[in-house]
């Protein structure tokens, strides 16, 4: 697909309900296939000002936009001390984000954001952290690595426990080393092997098997599969980790990101402006009610 | 006395006649005029010009699952209770265009749409629309977001508000306290007693609606009556509803049996979260041509019931009705106070009647609060 070039808006004029949905035009500058079906892709806004003004926090997200296509909240998965280029991690999975997947370097995309809540960067200031993903749940976690190598001497331990359903599903496998030369352990399992794995086989909650935690100065950061993160809460609750200090980022179906539209709700949350990121203290009452 | 102009606060009479002159003093003054009028088959909402659009001389007959037109035995203006339009539709339109995109010369143009925002004048809002107005401006301009479409035709509007004095057989707002009495945030509030209209004012701009209209100030035999009837009112009430305990009733129950019984009835139709007064819940399309060279961005009002509204890649959130009605009415009662600081029912009662399997929330409710966990 050819995506032409979008025109800057119209001159400025009385605010209206239409402004707050409107995506500005992003030039795809790098594309970077991750694993199947699960590409990252670089974007730059076009317009100089709104690059300079754009700021998020790790753990936020943007609205992407295809005209006549629609738009799909997708978590922020760059640097967020390099926030004229973003990047973010997508899985082809609707109609949305399998148009962005027919799109090339050069294309143009419409972005809004950021929106939502963050991860809790200077809480975790001389604490050990334990960051605990599945799949693309990576995704939003990487920009707090990102943080963490930028002032590694802030942190405690920095311990990454990361699953994949199979090796081949694992992403940003590239910046391992990179992680590990910052003094940051990996663990990662697998839910199926292949001939050339050698590491651990199981779900991601199991590598906890691997470690002793002290609760005191613990701070859990986890994203991924709803199950998963289900399990993940009850072992670090089991480690005596306190509520208030275990953090998830919640998946809903979120569409206007403005907390407004009802779509995105968790029992009183909005997940789009309350969270994506929450502390478990905070869902308590609902965590684990089914289809809830 | 016609020349004293009544003051703001005050209680004034004027013959049932003379509201026309009040209808032509608002369309003077550039408002389109909403109010009750016969429909389809039921009593709507949709633009009046003379007191005769309004269903003069009829009422209902409200039941769960049940609404049947009927003719009254008097010429009463305002002697029925609400229909399935709600105030709703005016401040928050079903459909709503957010921008256009347009392709052009490879490029593409983003241009915000510019709706002119109507002036309505609606007349006939009843006490538990009031509430349910005071509600949604809550969730539109109070809630961090200001929603600026609902804003410009909410502060344009002039609202002649009615008193109920012949509540349904669904009703139910003297248990939500939200009626039948109207205490605030109207223009005008009229009081309907034989062959007189009581008027309270509420406003400057409801004040000069009232210029070169017959009046007198209400004597104490009126204002006796017109308690009467509200007194009258509030013990007629159809439904009661016993909000003690919530919202902690329903999230303490989250897992109850009842919620599998009223799934077995629940069609997942909408019906109630269309015909509510405060549900807000919408969506964003892209409506494009044939070939994508011009796409509309659509806002359109959704339902929790809907199958996809929860969608995710990984499949539907609440993909069964027991799920969704557990949404709903979980939100309505309990997650709408940890929200917005207030219940999401004002006790109109439209979903009741509007539900097509006749599932009445104050049953289901009570049944949750006889046999479950507090």
């Amino acid at each position: 697909m050819i995506m032409p070039t979008i025109n800057s808006g119209p001159v400025p004029r009385v605010e209206t309900i239409g402004d707050a949905y409107v995506p500005y035009p992003a030039k795809i500058t790098h594309i970077k296939e991750e694993a199947y079906a699960i590409t990252t892709y670089n974007v730059v806004f076009e317009d100089e000002l709104r690059r300079e003004q754009y700021h998020f926090e790790a753990g936020q997200f943007n609205m992407l936009y295809l005209p006549g296509i629609g738009e799909v909240p997708i978590s922020i998965s760059s640097d967020p001390a390099e926030p004229h280029c973003l990047g973010h991690t997508i899985r082809f999975a609707g109609n949305v984000t399998r148009a962005i997947g027919r799109l090339n370097v050069g294309d143009i995309i419409g972005l809004r954001g950021p929106y939502g809540s963050a991860w809790p960067i200077t809480r975790l200031y001389g604490e050990d952290i334990y960051i605990v993903t599945g799949g693309i749940g990576m995704a939003p976690l990487r920009p707090v690595l990102y943080t963490i190598m930028r002032h590694r001497d802030r942190f405690g331990r920095v311990v990454v426990l990361y699953g994949a359903r199979t090796p081949a599903d694992m992403l940003y496998t590239a910046e391992f080393e990179s992680w590990q030369a910052h003094d940051i352990q990996l663990h990662t399992t697998v839910d199926r092997a292949d001939p050339h794995w050698r590491g651990q086989v199981g779900v991601v909650p199991m590598l906890f098997y691997h470690l002793r935690l002290d609760p005191r100065k613990t701070v859990v950061l986890t994203c991924g599969p709803e199950i998963m993160i289900r399990f993940v809460v009850y072992e670090a609750l089991a480690r005596r980790v306190p509520k208030e200090k275990i953090f998830l980022s919640m998946e809903r179906n979120m569409k206007c990101a403005l907390g407004f539209c009802g779509h995105c709700q968790f029992g009183p949350s909005f997940i789009c402006k309350d969270g994506p990121v929450l502390t478990y203290a905070q869902i308590e009452p609902f965590f684990g009610v089914e289809d809830f | 006395m016609a020349d004293i102009t009544p003051k703001i606060g005050a209680y004034i009479s004027i013959a049932k006649t003379s509201l026309q002159a009040v209808f032509d003093n608002l369309k003077a003054a550039g408002f389109t005029l909403i109010g009750p009028t016969l429909g389809d088959s039921a009593i709507e909402c949709a633009e009046i010009t003379q007191t005769t659009d309004l269903p003069i001389g009829w009422t209902q007959v409200q039941e769960a699952g049940t609404y049947r037109l009927q003719r009254r035995s008097d010429q009463a203006y305002f002697g029925y209770a609400v229909g399935p339009h709600s105030w709703k539709r005016y401040l928050y339109p079903p459909t709503l265009k957010l921008y256009t995109v347009d392709h052009q010369n490879g490029g593409f143009t983003v241009t915000p749409a510019t709706p002119a925002t109507p002036q309505y004048a609606f007349i006939g809002v009843r006490p538990c629309d009031m509430h349910a107005i005071a509600i949604q401006d809550r969730v539109f301009l109070h809630n961090g977001f200001q929603e600026t479409d609902y804003k410009a035709r909410r502060q344009r509007a002039f609202i002649l508000a009615v008193n109920c004095t012949e509540p349904g057989s669904t009703c139910f707002c003297a248990s939500m306290g939200t009626g039948p009495q109207i205490e605030t945030g109207f223009d005008l509030a009229l009081t309907e007693i034989p062959e007189i209209f009581l008027l309270e004012i509420g406003s400057e701009l409801g004040r000069e609606m009232l210029t070169g209209v017959d009046w007198w100030h209400a004597g104490a035999f009126e204002l006796q009556t017109a308690r009467q009837a509200l007194t009258a009112a509030r013990s007629h009430m159809g439904r009661q509803l016993d909000i003690s305990a919530l919202p902690n009733l329903l999230y303490q129950n989250l897992e109850h049996p009842r919620w599998d019984q009223v799934a077995n009835r629940c069609l997942s139709c909408a019906n109630c979260t269309q015909v509510c007064p405060t549900c807000f819940c919408s969506d964003v399309k892209d409506v494009s041509d044939l070939q994508n060279q011009q796409a509309e961005r659509v806002r359109v009002w959704d339902s929790c019931f809907n199958l996809d509204f929860s969608h995710v890649h990984g499949g539907n959130i609440r993909p069964t009705n027991r799920a969704r009605y557990r949404q709903w009415l979980t939100h309505k009662l309990a997650s709408w106070v940890d929200q917005f600081g207030t219940l999401g029912c004002v006790g109109c009662g439209r979903c009741i009647t509007w539900c097509p399997a006749s599932i009445d929330l104050t049953e289901e409710i009570s049944a949750i609060r006889e046999e479950g966990t507090r």
